[in-house]
């Protein structure tokens, strides 16, 4: 049913299906190969080149709708596997308890007392930068941040009743797990999975704007706008929309969790 | 204890050192257990092995981890930071006029970004599921979502191609008075308040709510005390606490978000400094602008903690 309420949220979510689309089907979808000469340099936009073209004369909208392969694909690999590992820590964490969730807490802490684009910097002039330090170095932060939120919400879980029931039954910890914690914490864990992906998609596209993400001649949606600055300086619009998209992309994703979170009741910070 | 402002002082003072040491303690790791050393940047092409062992000796990179760690910790202390590679100069010559200017933009940026951002968390609040609350909800989750780059485009794209009001690029020289100073802060400086004021907001907003919710504000309402006698006499004092520490901590936000307005407006602070020196490789640079928005970043932290504890008497006594 389509009311007032979710209209947004149904926006929302057919923009993500139609860039997600857009980034599977890209050779399909774009109307050039996005690294062929194929206009004018600095090209203006017209009918055959919706977007114009870059300082080299390759099409604009062909190399945005391959960048969001990048930005999108990134992104959701990032958060899944800090999802992964998050969870699993954190949940170990508040079962076992003891030194295993000390140093954990500790190393959080000492990780997030850094600001995360500074932690991102000195972690990539340290490792060099490439497409493996970029997943690598984004993972451990947000891996981070999902321990931090799914510890405290998992500590809370466990010490509940049915909890201490389960245990007293016999139960084993694997069923413990995925039978009574996991189900609990879906809500706060899909949530969070939302917020981290609209992160992910902003920071890696920060990291690629300052020169330090994707290298030439891949782009992502933050390394399109990098290379066009110039003619974004002389007052061209057609060079900021990989930006729009990125703006677009967080804003949905935003905009689904709001919705989610409103829906679930769930409490929490959203940041 | 005697005092317990002064025993949570200690307590906190503690723990935030403890946290700048853990810092420090990453960003040597991750800096120094790479592959590569510090005498084979700064020789470049000219490194023989005979000088390379010269150079490793006079560095004491042929020290023990631990020892390099202290004595990188002791210089820094004695505001020794190392010789950059790319320019041979030592860092701290090169990080303090950069640090200055990122300070000028921090601080121009919070005297607008937190009374506005309060202000604006206050209305909403006061105004909870008016037009004016869902407008500024609203505004808030585009600001939060927008890559500061565009944000920092459009202005240039606007104020100075469109309408030519403003130059383009904040690039200062040494001749630069108040006037240049001002015209090249003006757009910098709006593009950080805009990334960083819709945080606040929510922030103030929830802050004030919760206090609103709070049986007192209904006994005095049921008391029948004016809306104004309520707000400026029992709401305010409780919720001063929250929104000292929300200030101090947009803050530290600002003093970070310098990094990417920084390049965008090409002006020359430490977050250029940084952006670049990570593309040189440069990593005593790095090292050195890393931990210095780290400890200012930690700092605000614990000037937030600090000053929440002193101005509600409620949160000296440790919870039981």
């Amino acid at each position: 049913m389509i009311t007032r309420k979710n209209i947004g949220v149904l926006t929302s979510l057919i923009i993500l299906a139609i860039l997600g689309f857009c980034a599977i089907a890209a050779p399909l979808v774009s109307p050039f190969s996005p690294q062929e000469i194929v206009a004018n340099p600095f090209q203006e936009p017209n009918g055959e080149f919706l977007l114009g073209a870059d300082s080299i004369g390759r099409d604009l909208l062909s190399r945005t709708i391959y960048a969001l392969r990048y930005t999108l694909g990134i992104s959701l690999a990032v958060t899944l596997i800090a999802c992964l590992f998050g969870t699993t820590l954190a949940i170990t964490a508040a079962l076992k308890g003891g030194w295993i969730d000390i140093i954990l807490g500790r190393t959080v802490d000492a990780i997030m007392a850094i600001p995360q684009i500074i932690f991102a910097l000195i972690a990539l002039a340290a490792a060099g930068v490439s497409l493996w330090s970029l997943i690598a170095i984004m993972t451990v932060l947000e891996a981070t941040l999902f321990y931090r939120i799914l510890r405290a919400s998992a500590g809370d879980i466990a010490a509940m009743d049915y909890i201490e029931i389960s245990r007293l039954r016999g139960d084993s910890l694997s069923w413990n797990v995925f039978h009574e914690i996991l189900p609990n914490l879906a809500p706060t864990l899909i949530a969070e999975f939302g917020m981290r992906f609209a992160f992910a998609s902003l920071f890696i596209s920060s990291l690629s704007f300052l020169g330090v993400g994707i290298q030439p001649p891949s782009a992502d949606l933050g390394a399109l706008v990098r290379e066009n600055v110039l003619a974004i300086s002389i007052g061209r619009f057609s060079p900021l929309a990989p930006a729009i998209c990125i703006a677009v992309i967080a804003v949905s994703t935003n905009s689904v969790v709001d919705w989610f979170i409103r829906k679930y009741s769930i409490r929490g910070e959203l940041s | 204890m005697k005092s317990p402002l002064l025993s949570y002082t200690v307590k906190r003072t503690g723990s935030g050192l403890i946290s700048l040491l853990l810092v420090s303690l990453l960003i040597f790791l991750g800096t120094a257990l790479l592959p590569g050393d510090a005498a084979q940047a700064l020789l470049g092409q000219n490194a023989t092995p005979e000088n390379l062992a010269a150079l490793r000796e006079q560095l004491g990179l042929n020290d023990p981890l631990v020892v390099r760690y202290l004595s990188w910790i002791g210089g820094i202390l004695q505001g020794d930071m190392g010789i950059s590679f790319s320019s041979k100069q030592p860092v701290l010559e090169i990080l303090l006029p950069k640090l200055a200017n990122s300070l000028i933009l921090a601080l121009a940026a919070s005297l607008i970004a937190v009374p506005l951002a309060i202000f604006l968390g206050i209305v909403a609040a006061l105004k909870q599921d008016s037009l004016v609350d869902r407008a500024i909800s609203f505004l808030s989750m585009w600001l939060v979502s927008l890559p500061t780059f565009l944000t920092g485009y459009l202005l240039i794209n606007f104020f100075a191609v469109r309408l030519g009001w403003l130059p383009s690029l904040s690039v200062l020289r040494s001749t630069a008075d108040v006037n240049d100073w001002v015209a090249a802060l003006i757009m910098p400086v709006a593009a950080l308040v805009l990334v960083t004021i819709a945080h606040t907001m929510r922030l103030t907003r929830t802050a004030i709510l919760s206090v609103m919710a709070s049986d007192y504000i209904l006994m005095a309402d049921i008391k029948g005390l004016d809306r104004r006698r309520i707000i400026l006499w029992h709401a305010l004092p409780n919720a001063l606490s929250p929104i000292v520490s929300i200030s101090l901590l947009t803050v530290a936000y600002l003093m970070v978000g310098v990094v990417v307005v920084e390049v965008v407006f090409s002006y020359s602070g430490m977050g250029k400094l940084m952006v670049d020196a990570v593309s040189y490789r440069d990593l005593p640079l790095v090292q050195a602008c890393g931990a210095c928005f780290s400890f200012i970043f930690i700092f605000m932290n614990f000037l937030a903690d600090f000053l929440c504890v002193v101005v509600n008497p409620r949160l000296r006594e440790p919870k039981s």
